[in-house]
């Protein structure tokens, strides 16, 4: 199937099915090709078939339908254990009857490869996620984080191109996984290998990926870098999914351009960006992030639209303040600002104008 | 609450040692976890654990021949054996007179039987003059020792007045040495002769059974718990109702089946002959011998094997079989590398059931054993109910029970009793 790989692509999947019981499709027509080196997230509510995708790529499903590529070869019939992919399972899976460093050389070892050439690697992998003291511990005699290291070394220890890593850090603390986030980037960087990495955690795939493919209903919603996915979703499921975000709802009333004009159900025309609209008389979900949003009118745009809003609740975080607002009938519209010494802190009852700019608020499908 | 006094002490708030506080409020807690179990505790110590004992302790008790022979025991204290003669004219006038009171109590018979076990004849003997001795006069000048010999010519042998000597103290360990096929000889304990060691032989085969038993069941065994393990609980469940199928049946009838199967003219031999593959006049042995045991004992104890094995491997994860595969492993290198060294465990707990129960089976050997396929557990049953020889019985069992300990506590050095699970 050569003739068809797209230049540059290591990772390819092409019309990927999958059914585990011949009823439902979990994974519906998965499209992705990735190039090397390249650090992608699965990122997707549960059960949205993030896991499934990974394990027939790992090989241990199979495909239903379609056809999986790993540099350019066709591996729909090559077992897991010829296909070369490092593995880091959420539990770790790392070998409770053997020692860390037994855990580390097992690849090696069944590779067919030399005691000193082994010992050499495990402790160049274990140095490499600073964990050279702990060979000869067991895997129960670490904590979470060291175990989480570990994993991550064995996947990498017999210098696997591509790695491929399921919600790894679901275990761990808030600040542990901010840690480990840091340093899994890092040893991705580091050694230029390919990860696709699957996490329902938001902030993770943004922080982490050079891409960001959105799972929901065995489809991928939307690929993007993700500064595109928070600030162009394409949908409205990847503007709910992604971030905060503030819908309204309405009707297209005309589109020219690049501007589309919503009446929004409480009657308030709105200028948008359309997005996934095409044509007057359709329904659409407009969304607007909270911090695009303004009120004050000094820094309002001389053109901008305005739309009349009541506070509800003042919520005080810190770093930023959070307002809740009724807007349109939408009780639930969040505005954030920065706490500057300048901000007004608006109290529930007031009276405000809000306003954005045409470009921020985008027509997406209802 | 707590205070930290000067001497380093913890006090409660109340001012008593913390310790002492935390002791009383523990010890009502104690106090009522003893009261749940003291029913059964009894119920074992007056049920099983007081006899159990009371049997040990036969395997050295002794008392009946200085308790029914007092005087003779006494008067034959200064008799030395190795001379060749027969004692003085003393201690048959002692025997006499220990036998008259002997024989109105009728305790004759029994230190009969007993003397028995150690020189054949010996039972016969009391008998005999237990009835006879009733009309001596000890009080004429009459030899009494020609009158026991008039009685019976053994009498005027050194055998049987160097048995009594030898079982006259009231402590033995001549029942242990029977049990590992040795005797009480002139010069300390000796080999018994070729023909009467049967004991060390049987002990060994007891053994070797056990263990092939226990091999068997492992290899049996292991596959299926390994698929009932890995099976969608609904089908698991099916199978573990065969696995369990067995236990509701009678025991009995299970080993009686397997009777049936294994016979000369049984349902194993009658296919084989009807397929060709051994001719009519040739058909296999394959009950009343080793082979019939432990084919019957295997399926018996299988579940026992099975079930530990399968509560631990229900805790293996399925992931690491898959992490071993995603780091290069074959099925096979992974089945053997990291899973198989998970479910050790499982095997240490079934063997050890296995093994343990099979040591001390009795039935089953019993009824399908034959002569060459009877357990030590059968001799101890025959000299319990047929022979009457309790002291040997017990010493027996008393072997038994030690080698059993040995081997647990072998068994923990060398693989660790930590790493045994019955469950989870
Ligand atoms: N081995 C399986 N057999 C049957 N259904 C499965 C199996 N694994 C997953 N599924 C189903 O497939 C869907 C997607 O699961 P999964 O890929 O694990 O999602 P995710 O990882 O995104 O949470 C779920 O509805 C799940 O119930
Ligand atoms: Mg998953």
């Amino acid at each position: 199937m050569a003739d068809t790989q797209s230049p540059g692509a290591f990772v390819e999947f092409e019309r990927v099915q999958k059914s585990y019981d011949g009823e439902n499709l979990v994974v519906k027509d998965l499209n992705l090709i990735m190039p090397k080196g390249e650090f992608l997230t699965m990122l997707g509510p549960s059960g949205s078939g993030k896991t499934t995708c990974l394990m027939m790529l790992a090989g241990f499903e199979t495909a239903t339908h379609g056809d999986i590529r790993l540099d350019g070869v066709s591996i729909n019939n090559i077992p897991p254990h010829k296909r070369g992919i490092g593995m880091v399972f959420q539990n770790y899976a790392l070998f409770p009857h053997m020692t860390v460093a037994e855990n580390l050389s097992f690849p090696l070892e069944v590779r067919k490869i030399g005691k000193s050439e082994r010992e050499q690697k495990v402790k160049r992998v274990l140095d490499m996620v600073q964990m050279g003291e702990f060979g000869g511990r067991r895997p129960a005699q670490l904590s979470g984080g060291q175990q989480q290291r570990i994993a991550l070394a064995r996947a990498l220890v017999f210098e696997a191109e591509l790695v491929l890593m399921d919600e790894p850090l679901g275990a761990l603390d808030k600040q542990l996984r901010e840690h480990m986030q840091f340093e899994i980037k890092r040893i991705a960087d580091n050694l230029g290998i390919t990860v696709v990495y699957v996490t329902h955690d938001q902030t993770e795939a943004l922080t982490m990926s050079d891409r960001v493919a959105v799972f929901d209903d065995g489809r991928i919603q939307q690929l993007a870098p993700p500064d595109k996915l928070y600030e162009a979703p394409e949908n409205s499921f990847v503007a709910q999914f992604i971030g905060e975000n503030n819908t309204l709802e309405g009707v297209v009333k005309e589109i020219k351009g690049d501007t589309a004009l919503v009446r929004l159900d409480d009657g308030e025309l709105i200028d948008c960006k359309p997005v996934n609209v095409t044509q007057p008389g359709e329904r659409t979900r407009v969304s607007i992030r909270p911090e695009r949003v303004e009120y004050n009118k000094s820094r309002l745009h001389a053109d901008a639209h305005t739309l009349k809003a009541e506070v509800l609740e003042f919520i005080y975080m810190g770093d930023i303040f959070r307002t809740r607002l009724r807007v349109a009938g939408n009780e639930d519209f969040i505005i954030k600002t920065r706490n500057a010494p300048d901000q007004v802190r608006l109290q529930p009852g007031t009276q405000i104008e809000i306003g954005w700019l045409p470009e921020d608020c985008r027509a997406l499908d209802a | 609450m707590s205070d930290q006094t000067t001497s380093g002490r913890v006090l409660a708030a109340d001012g008593t040692p913390l310790k002492t506080s935390l002791a009383r409020a523990l010890r009502r807690q104690k106090l009522r976890a003893l009261a749940l179990i003291a029913p059964l505790l009894l119920f074992v110590l007056i049920t099983f654990i007081a006899p159990i004992a009371d049997m040990l302790f036969r395997s050295v008790e002794n008392q009946i021949v200085v308790e029914t022979l007092p005087q003779t025991v006494s008067a034959l204290a200064d008799w030395d054996p190795e001379s060749g003669d027969t004692p003085g004219e003393d201690v048959y006038r002692a025997l006499a007179a220990d036998l008259k009171i002997a024989a109105k109590a009728k305790t004759h018979t029994r230190l009969g039987t007993r003397l028995n076990y150690e020189l054949t004849g010996a039972s016969s003997l009391f008998r005999k003059s237990g009835r006879q001795v009733k009309k001596m006069d000890l009080e004429g000048d009459a030899s009494i020792k020609d009158a026991f010999i008039k009685i019976d010519k053994d009498w005027g042998k050194p055998d049987i007045w160097r048995t009594i000597q030898t079982y006259s103290p009231r402590y033995t360990n001549g029942y242990f040495l029977n049990a590992v096929d040795m005797q009480k000889g002139p010069d300390g304990p000796e080999a018994r002769p070729e023909n009467q060691q049967i004991y060390l032989m049987l002990f060994g085969r007891t053994l070797f059974m056990s263990l092939m038993i226990t091999g068997s069941c492992i290899l049996l065994g292991y596959p299926v718990a390994w698929i009932l393990a890995n099976l969608p609980a609904r089908s698991a469940n099916m199978l573990m109702i065969l696995v369990l199928l067995p236990f509701w049946t009678s025991l009995l009838v299970r080993t009686s089946a397997w009777k049936v199967m294994l016979q000369q003219q049984g349902v194993i031999n009658d296919v084989l002959v009807w397929l060709g593959l051994v001719g009519d006049d040739a058909r296999l042995v394959m009950i009343n011998n080793q082979f019939g045991t432990i084919v019957a004992m295997t399926h018996i104890l299988l579940p026992f094997m099975i079930l530990p094995m399968y509560s631990v491997m229900q805790t293996i994860q399925p992931t690491y079989l898959r992490a071993a595969k995603s780091l290069g492993a074959t099925n096979w290198t992974a089945f053997w590398r990291v899973y198989f060294p998970q479910s050790v465990p499982g095997i240490g707990a079934g063997s050890i059931l296995v093994f343990i129960l099979s040591i001390g089976y009795y039935i089953t050997p019993e009824i399908v054993g034959g002569n060459t396929g009877t357990f030590i557990s059968n001799r101890i049953a025959y000299h319990i109910s047929s022979s009457l020889n309790w002291g040997l019985a017990a010493a027996l069992g008393a072997i038994l029970l030690a080698v059993v300990l040995l081997l647990y506590y072998a068994y923990d050095k060398i693989v660790g009793i930590d790493n045994v699970k019955l469950g989870g």
